[in-house]
């Protein structure tokens, strides 16, 4: 027997890795607070160039207040260190909720014992950790799973809350696309063997640890361009800087040192600079909290530039399942007559289509549900009958595709109504399908199954439409029933008759013409094109194969996620973009804040540029780097949530940022460093 | 009045010239144009090329590095010899080595830049062999470079980006010798001096002197010296003078010629990008900062000068002080503010004079890096890198990859348009820093205080950013500054030309994004804005503080420091 030595507890497995925490949670708090200390080792620092810069300004004017010490030099050095300190403390702070998740995962993880069968048959105890690729083990009600693999024999249901959240079971069989099964999830029923299909340390949950913990985050293309031109602000203002002591000593001025440090952490872009890794992180961290788990953050950044979306129709577009919608009588008998014989057909029925059928007959004719008297014979649906219903007595009642049902009322001696065959075609060429309802020889009419599309997704899809997202449902349903569900649906085109072939040849056209393609597939063969697609989610339900191909899995097995999931590519960009504005537009207030107070004793008249009256050169200096180091901790939740999305074109979405985040960049820091500069001269200090 | 109906019939002129001129100059570079094929194919069967021999941007920049280096060294040689060369009517010795390199490093990257009184300088040999010769080759590689980055745009998965020796010579034969010899006409008529025989001498009666009046081929030179946005004149005075300027017409066209090639090219870019409205993005961009300097200028320029002011002298025709009457303190304005944001740099004021907000109009003109509209090509090459870092940070805030023209923004576009942003700035701050610093430098202004670093920012952004125009007060040919100078131009011309090929090549390779509701507009006002600001903040924040040093505390000191 397998044993569970730290059981999951009820609290962490009802919310799987989806626990959120608070923005500022304390224990997270606290291990962040560390962190912004330990961070301050400059081999750290050196990887992001403009808070070195700080760094090595702040040690600068470290020595000048050693040398020539003042209130002044000694704030402005404590402020600038505080600036690097709150740098850390943003990055800290998103690395510790992502840290906080994997302990949550490390806990669930089971050190676990598996039942190993060896090549005669028999079986043997191992550990878990031991296990190799290949490796058959057996697995009983009760027994946590002990790695990935796939089950090769028997049919069991799993409880996989430990890693989705989700508390209800779900069946994995041997054999199909449901046959995968994840380490460290429970089974409750039933005895099955699977073959492990993953290597030591690289299963499911060690993956999921190693990525909400950021341990090899890699920057993403577009972090890489904006560290660039960062490293470009950053860059340009040092000569800029540098060169104003011999401009000012041409003319016989003289700057201090500390105001010239100052200067340069006030212009260079620490802002952005100090929350960048801050907002990747929390970027993966929205993701998580939604059951994605995206395999590199190259991923999500695709997500973002999607113009395509592939969408399976089935439970994607439409749910599962089809339900009844009408009755159709044949001449000769009424819509009543139908829907109380399909009703007594469907009684026994388990199916939510035979459901439905109950249900419709209910809220359309009052129909109420029968008790069935134990000597009827409920006859369920096969393959090769094509056929369900109910024997009662000498009483037989059938429902079923038109063909066969014809077939069994000539057996019987009966004629096939003449209107029959023209129902029929009419809800075919309606998307929808017909079941044939016959009461022993007599052909009573036709139920109407539908596909029933799900609630809010047209909406969902205009707001695609709006972003300059097309959408392509996939189907395997011919090109009639297709177009009337793509229409009903609201996509903007579909693929009838699907082949994974056709897929695979529909992502490669689309990104021959330069766009970006993404899916969502659970089985086997929707593999190539997982791999094939710019962002391929797959679900959590599906194969390995799907899995591995895939660049995202989804855990919730819910393809209508790939929406939330562009979406959080978009924010993720935005809120990158949205603060590197804002960054570069403060620079304005902060020069006008600095550069009289820098000539003050040799050129008082650069007052003239103190347009915000600050009370003192010093106090202005202070204020602008104040206010530099303050802003940094007032966007860090913003910088985590990511900047508020709402689908629309680019047009409105660029206008809202460029008012909120450009313009408001350029006043904000006015009022503030104002602010800071009337608050230093209540408290006396200067 | 007068001054209103000059920019009404300006920008008139100029639309024209937009739409005309710019559709023309891409039937040339797509070689659709040959009515000088019997000069075309000569010349390549003599290059062992031909436009069918398309290049990768290395081995076209390797094209312009190499002919770039051989005009130099051409150049430098015969400032060098010009003594025993013939056409030297004035028997001028060889020009010193020192001024020979600064005034080589000028020529050949477009500057103009002059540590010389042209008329007792240089030979009529060293005017039309050396000087007006690269007066034209210059152009054309500016233009060719601003061609290639258009071309990154207009194709898809290409490695190559043109031939560098086609589009020159198409540059040359059909866009400027055809222009320049057709206003050469126009000055020359008007009154410009056009003779090779020499000088004159006229006894002066009255004052009891002998006075030698220089001649020379001036009226030819002229028109190429605008259209180039060369801005070297023949003589010392530059269009200040009457022979190289002689009436309001001339000073009228000498402005038109100067904006009419980098006006022009933006359609030019709309048009081989497919898209006119792209190109009249840029146009916007060119227009908006233009029109706001020249009246921001025109404005300090109708004010009396501080300094006078402060005397109690009032004055109601503005600061005429180094103005030629003929021309007026708002024309002449505007002359200067066009001069200085197309690297241009002729002069028919001395600019020394400007108040200090006017001069300060002039300065910032050029700190924004002269791309409003800039210089033949070289304006709007570097207008593209400003409108690409524009574009990345907008393109970010859509939350999409940033993409231009369908071409995406990454990391090596923006390390590119990066680099090219940052030369100007860099080289213009620290080598004004180094001159500030050292003797050799401080000896060079003829003032002191703000005034005297303003002298020597000038001097410097002038030439970082291949304008030419001198503010004047600095004695420029000195050891010193002749090879900080030279320095300062190549850097700002290479150090640009470079990295913006290697931007054309990286975009021309690329697959082309199609266009769909959700990305980020390139042909609207508030790209535009985008653009603007960012072209205002990167000039604005990197001299503010400098400025500041200057002008700025000129004019809160009411011209003390005069």
């Amino acid at each position: 027997m397998s044993t569970v030595l730290t059981p999951p507890s009820p609290d962490a497995s009802a919310h799987g890795v989806a626990q959120s925490r608070g923005l500022f949670d304390r224990e997270i708090l606290g291990q962040a607070l560390k962190d912004s200390f330990r961070k301050l080792d400059p081999r750290w620092q050196v990887r992001n160039p403009v808070m070195f810069v700080v760094l090595v300004g702040s040690i600068i004017t470290l020595i000048e207040s050693f040398a020539h010490p003042s209130t002044f030099t000694w704030s402005i050095t404590v402020w600038l260190f505080l600036t690097v300190i709150f740098a850390n403390f943003a990055e800290a702070m998103a690395e510790g909720r992502g840290k906080a998740q994997a302990d949550t995962l490390r806990k669930m993880r089971s050190e676990t014992e598996a039942r190993r069968l060896r090549a005669d048959g028999t079986e043997e105890l191992v550990a878990a950790a031991l296990l190799q690729k290949g490796d058959l083990v057996v697995c009983e009600a009760n027994d946590v799973i002990p790695s990935d693999g796939e089950i090769i024999e028997g049919i069991a249901s799993v409880d996989e809350s430990a890693i989705t959240g989700e508390s209800a079971p779900v069946i994995r069989e041997s054999g199909g696309d449901r046959s995968a099964v994840t380490g460290g999830t429970k089974v409750l029923s039933d005895r099955i063997v699977v073959r492990i299909t993953a290597e030591r340390g690289h299963t499911f949950i060690d993956r999921m640890i190693s990525l909400v913990e950021g341990a090899n985050r890699q920057k993403t293309p577009n972090e890489i361009a904006l560290t660039i031109l960062l490293a470009v602000l950053t860059v340009v203002f040092i000569p800029v800087v540098v060169t104003l002591e011999p401009f000012a000593g041409f003319s016989g001025a003289t700057v201090s040192v500390v105001v010239l440090v100052a200067l340069l952490v006030c212009l260079i872009p620490t802002t952005i600079g100090a929350l960048l890794s801050a907002i990747g992180i929390a970027g993966m961290d929205r993701l998580v909290q939604r059951n994605v788990l995206a395999m590199s953050g190259r991923a999500v950044e695709a997500a973002g530039d999607v113009q395509t979306l592939l969408l399976d129709k089935t439970g994607t577009i439409t749910l599962g399942n089809r339900m009844a919608a009408n009755f159709f009588p044949v001449q000769g008998h009424s819509e009543q007559e139908v829907a109380d014989v399909a009703q007594l057909a469907s009684l026994a029925d388990e199916t939510p289509e035979g459901r439905s059928v109950v249900v419709l007959a209910k809220e359309n004719f009052g129909i109420r549900e029968r008790e069935l008297d134990p000597s009827h014979v409920f006859v369920p649906f096969t393959a090769t009958t094509r056929m369900s219903g109910l024997d009662m007595g000498t009483r037989s009642i059938r429902k079923g595709a038109s063909e066969s049902v014809k077939t069994w009322v000539t057996n019987q001696g009966g004629s096939v109504p003449s209107d029959l065959d023209e129902i029929v075609e009419k809800i075919s060429r309606a998307g929808s399908t017909p079941l044939t309802v016959a009461d022993g020889s007599t052909i009573l009419g036709v139920i109407e199954l539908k596909d029933v599309v799900k609630q809010g997704i047209k909406v969902k899809f205009d707001e695609m439409r709006k972003m300059g997202i097309r959408t392509v449902m996939i189907t395997g349903d011919n090109p009639l029933t297709a177009a009337a569900i793509a229409q009903e649906a609201g996509v903007d085109d579909f693929l009838a008759e699907a082949t994974p072939e056709a897929k695979m040849a529909l992502i490669k056209k689309e990104q021959e013409g330069g766009k970006l393609v993404a899916m969502t597939g659970d089985g086997t063969n929707d593999a190539p094109a997982l791999a094939q697609a710019d962002v391929g989610v797959a679900m959590n339900t599906g194969t390995t194969a799907a899995k591995e191909a895939g660049n995202m899995v989804d855990l919730d097995s819910n393809p209508t996620k790939l929406i939330d999931i562009v979406e959080i590519g978009k924010q993720l960009l935005i809120t990158r973009g949205s603060l590197t504005t804002f960054s570069i537009a403060n620079d304005i207030a902060k020069y006008f804040a600095i550069i009289p107070a820098l000539f003050a004793v040799s050129y008082p008249q650069l007052k003239a540029l103190n347009i915000m009256h600050l009370h003192s050169p010093q106090s202005a200096v202070l204020s602008a780097v104040i206010f530099n180091a303050l802003v940094i901790i007032a966007l860090i939740p913003l910088a985590l949530r990511g900047v508020r999305f709402r689908a629309a074109n680019s047009a409105a979405i660029l206008r809202r940022n460029v008012w909120i985040y450009g313009v408001g960049g350029v006043i904000i820091p006015f009022a503030f460093i104002k602010l800071i500069d009337l608050i230093l001269v209540q408290l006396h200090a200067y | 009045m007068g001054f209103f109906f000059t920019l009404v019939a300006l920008v008139v002129l100029l639309g024209v010239t937009w739409r005309y001129l710019g559709s023309y100059m891409e039937a040339v570079f797509d070689g659709r144009v040959h009515w000088l094929g019997f000069v075309e194919r000569p010349i390549y069967r003599a290059l062992h090329t031909s436009p069918e021999q398309e290049q990768t941007w290395k081995r076209y920049a390797g094209a312009m590095i190499v002919f770039s280096a051989v005009s130099l060294v051409f150049t430098y040689v015969i400032l060098r010899i010009q003594g025993s060369l013939p056409l030297n009517p004035q028997h001028l010795g060889g020009v010193g080595s020192g001024l020979s390199f600064n005034t080589a490093s000028s020529f050949v990257t477009n500057t103009n830049w002059q540590n010389y009184g042209g008329e007792t300088t240089m030979s009529y040999f060293s005017q039309i062999g050396s000087l007006t010769v690269q007066q034209f080759v210059t152009p054309a590689v500016g233009i060719a470079v601003a061609i290639v980055v258009v071309r990154g745009f207009s194709r898809r998965n290409s490695p190559t980006i043109g031939n560098f020796w086609v589009d020159i010579t198409r540059c040359m034969l059909y866009i400027l010798l055809p222009i320049a010899f057709l206003f050469g006409i126009i000055f020359v008529a008007q009154g410009a001096v056009q003779t090779l025989a020499g000088t004159v001498s006229v006894n002066d009666a009255l004052n009891g002197v002998r006075q030698t009046i220089p001649r020379g081929p001036i009226g030819f030179m002229e028109a190429i010296k605008q259209l180039g946005t060369n801005g070297g004149g023949f003589l010392d005075a530059n269009s200040a003078t009457t022979f190289e300027n002689p009436t309001g017409l001339t000073n009228f066209l000498s402005i038109y010629l100067l904006l009419s090639i980098p006006v022009a090219l933006t359609y030019t870019f709309g048009k081989m990008v497919g898209s006119v409205r792209h190109g009249l993005a840029l146009l916007s961009v060119m227009v908006i900062l233009f029109g706001v300097w020249v009246g921001f200028t025109s404005y300090a320029e109708h004010q009396n000068n501080p300094a006078v002011a402060a005397a109690g002298i009032h004055s109601t025709v503005g600061n005429t002080e180094g103005k030629e009457v003929r021309f007026g303190d708002t024309s002449t304005a505007l002359f200067g503010v066009a001069s200085t944001q197309t690297s241009t740099g002729s002069a028919d004021a001395s600019y020394d004079s400007f108040t200090p907000m006017g001069g300060f109009g002039l300065l910032t003109g050029m700190m924004i890096g002269e791309v409003t509209p800039g210089g033949t090509g070289s304006g709007l090459y570097t207008l593209l890198i400003y409108a690409i870092i524009a574009v990345f940070i907008g393109g970010l805030m859509i939350g999409r990859t940033p993409e231009y023209l369908g071409k995406k923004i990454q990391a090596r576009e923006v390390k590119l348009a990066g680099l090219g942003a940052l030369v100007m700035p860099i080289a213009v701050l620290i080598f004004t820093g180094i001159a500030v610093s050292i003797a050799a430098g401080k000896a060079g202004p003829l003032n002191h205080g703000p005034h005297g670093f303003s002298e020597i920012l000038y001097a410097l952004t002038s030439q970082g950013n291949n304008n030419g125009s001198a503010f004047g007060g600095l004695t420029g040919n000195t050891p010193f500054y002749n090879v900080v100078g030279a320095i300062d131009m190549l850097l700002g011309r290479f150090g640009i030309m470079i990295p913006v090929l290697a931007l054309g090549g990286a975009l021309a390779e690329k697959n082309v994004v199609p266009e769909s509701l959700g990305t980020f507009r390139t042909d609207n006002g508030m790209f535009v804005g985008l653009t603007i600001g960012v072209i205002l903040i990167i000039g604005g924040l990197t001299f503010f503080p400098a400025i500041s040093l200057g002008p700025i505390v000129e004019q809160l000191s009411h011209g003390r420091f005069f």
